[in-house]
């Protein structure tokens, strides 16, 4: 840049260039919506109440871009769990507009709505705001022991690296994307009203294991889950299944590991 | 009835109750559709049916299944409803001591009226 803070010569932007109207285009296509924000603290309020706020959005906008703005500019109070910013580290599963979501993973014009609608995840403490306790649920995925059982090791020196063909891989790589968000859990129906149901997050991971060839743990697992508030209390809603945002389908798995229980599947 | 039984156990007999019962219920719909309505719920004729020994075991065959599978699918709903070991218990043996009751009962009158023990 010169000293006048013209560029230089040859480097000058013409007025309208195309990366400029582009620019210009996407600024003047910002729109604006209500957010509302369910607030609930549960050491000092009785019932949970809504804070509005109007808030810019593009079209890439996400509903956590969204929160995180008037977190910043307007209530620092805002309690909002969130990491990756990208659906991988589950942390930021809440309900938007009615349904179990990840709000990094939902842009505000795929809505379809002049009105967000934040609330926390059903099924779920509330420890603030939208950030929930996720003990049950990590209680229960440990106790479906989420892990490779048997005797042997891969680390070894007279042991090799257990192989597995891409066929072995395709049982149940499906149900390994699972990054423990709880929107299933929040789904739930049978979570709803059985404090003691497994939930569809660890029965899926059940199946992960028992499904998975190098495992040795099936008998073990399947008579963890084989209870009055095990598997046995899913009635097929599907709902999981519905809001997983990395495609586990949960309902499916449950499907699965009933063959099991019931015979038909070896 | 965790303790007595695994629940795939348990389910098995509910999933298996449920359609056996459908076999059973289409046999009863069938002999009554084709018997005629008019008098069918005057007391000979109900004491009738029960004289018929095959119709008999038809009815007690109904009674038994629909007693396991509608008391193990009332001991499920309950389960869900409310959670804790007293009340669980109290489910689990209410229901079973209820459907043991209630097809000692059934059976009771069964056997009594298709053995002629039943005077108008
Ligand atoms: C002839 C009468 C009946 C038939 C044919 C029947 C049939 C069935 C069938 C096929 C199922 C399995 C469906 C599923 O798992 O989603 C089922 C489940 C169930 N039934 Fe029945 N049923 C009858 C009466 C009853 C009664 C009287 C009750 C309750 C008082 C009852 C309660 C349940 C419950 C709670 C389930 C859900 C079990 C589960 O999904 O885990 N049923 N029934
Ligand atoms: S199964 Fe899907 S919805 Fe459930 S915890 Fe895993 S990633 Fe989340
Ligand atoms: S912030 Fe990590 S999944 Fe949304």
């Amino acid at each position: 840049m010169t000293k006048d803070g013209a560029l230089p010569k040859g480097f000058e932007r013409p007025s309208r260039s195309p990366s400029q109207e582009k620019y210009e285009k996407v600024k003047s296509s910002s729109k604006t919506t209500t957010l509302r924000i369910s607030k609930f603290n549960p050491e000092s309020d009785s019932t949970s109440t809504f804070s509005e706020f109007k808030v810019h959005y593009q079209r890439w906008t996400t509903v956590l871009d969204a929160i995180l703005e008037v977190k910043s500019n307007y209530d620092h109070s805002i309690g909002v769990r969130y990491s990756c910013r990208q659906a991988t580290c589950g942390s930021c599963g809440m309900i938007i507009n009615g349904k179990p979501r990840l709000a990094c993973f939902t842009k505000i014009s795929e809505l379809d709505s002049d009105l967000v609608t934040v609330e926390p995840m059903n099924n779920f403490p509330i420890i603030r705001d939208l950030a929930v306790g996720f003990e049950r649920l990590i209680a229960t995925h440990k106790r479906i022991k989420p892990y490779i059982i048997r005797d042997d090791s891969e680390v070894t020196s007279e042991t090799k690296e257990f192989l597995q063909s891409p066929e072995d891989v395709e049982k149940y790589i499906q149900f390994a994307g699972c990054i423990k968000c709880g929107l299933c859990n929040s789904a739930c129906p049978t979570m709803a009203t059985d404090s003691s149901f497994v939930g569809p997050q660890a029965l899926a991971q059940a199946y992960r294991y028992v499904a998975d060839n190098r495992d040795k743990g099936k008998d073990e697992r399947l008579k963890i889950i084989d209870e009055p508030h095990g598997i046995w209390r899913c009635h097929f809603a599907g709902s999981c299944s519905q809001v997983c945002p990395k495609g586990v389908d949960p309902a499916m798995g449950i499907q699965l590991l009933r063959g099991y229980l019931l015979g038909y599947r070896k | 009835m965790s303790n007595i039984m695994r629940e795939s156990h348990i389910m098995k007999i509910h999933y298996l109750t449920a359609l056996v019962a459908v076999g059973f219920v289409i046999i009863h719909i069938i002999v009554r559709v084709t018997q005629g309505f008019a008098n069918s719920l005057e007391f000979e004729s109900v004491i009738a049916n029960y004289e018929s020994i095959p119709y008999a075991i038809v009815l007690e065959a109904m009674l038994i299944l629909i007693s396991v599978h509608g008391f193990n699918g009332l001991r499920i709903i309950l389960l869900e409803l409310k959670q804790g070991s007293a009340y669980e218990n109290a489910v689990t043996y209410g229901c079973l001591i209820a459907m043991i009751a209630l097809i000692a009962y059934g059976s009771r009158t069964i056997i009594m009226a298709s053995m002629g023990m039943v005077e108008a």
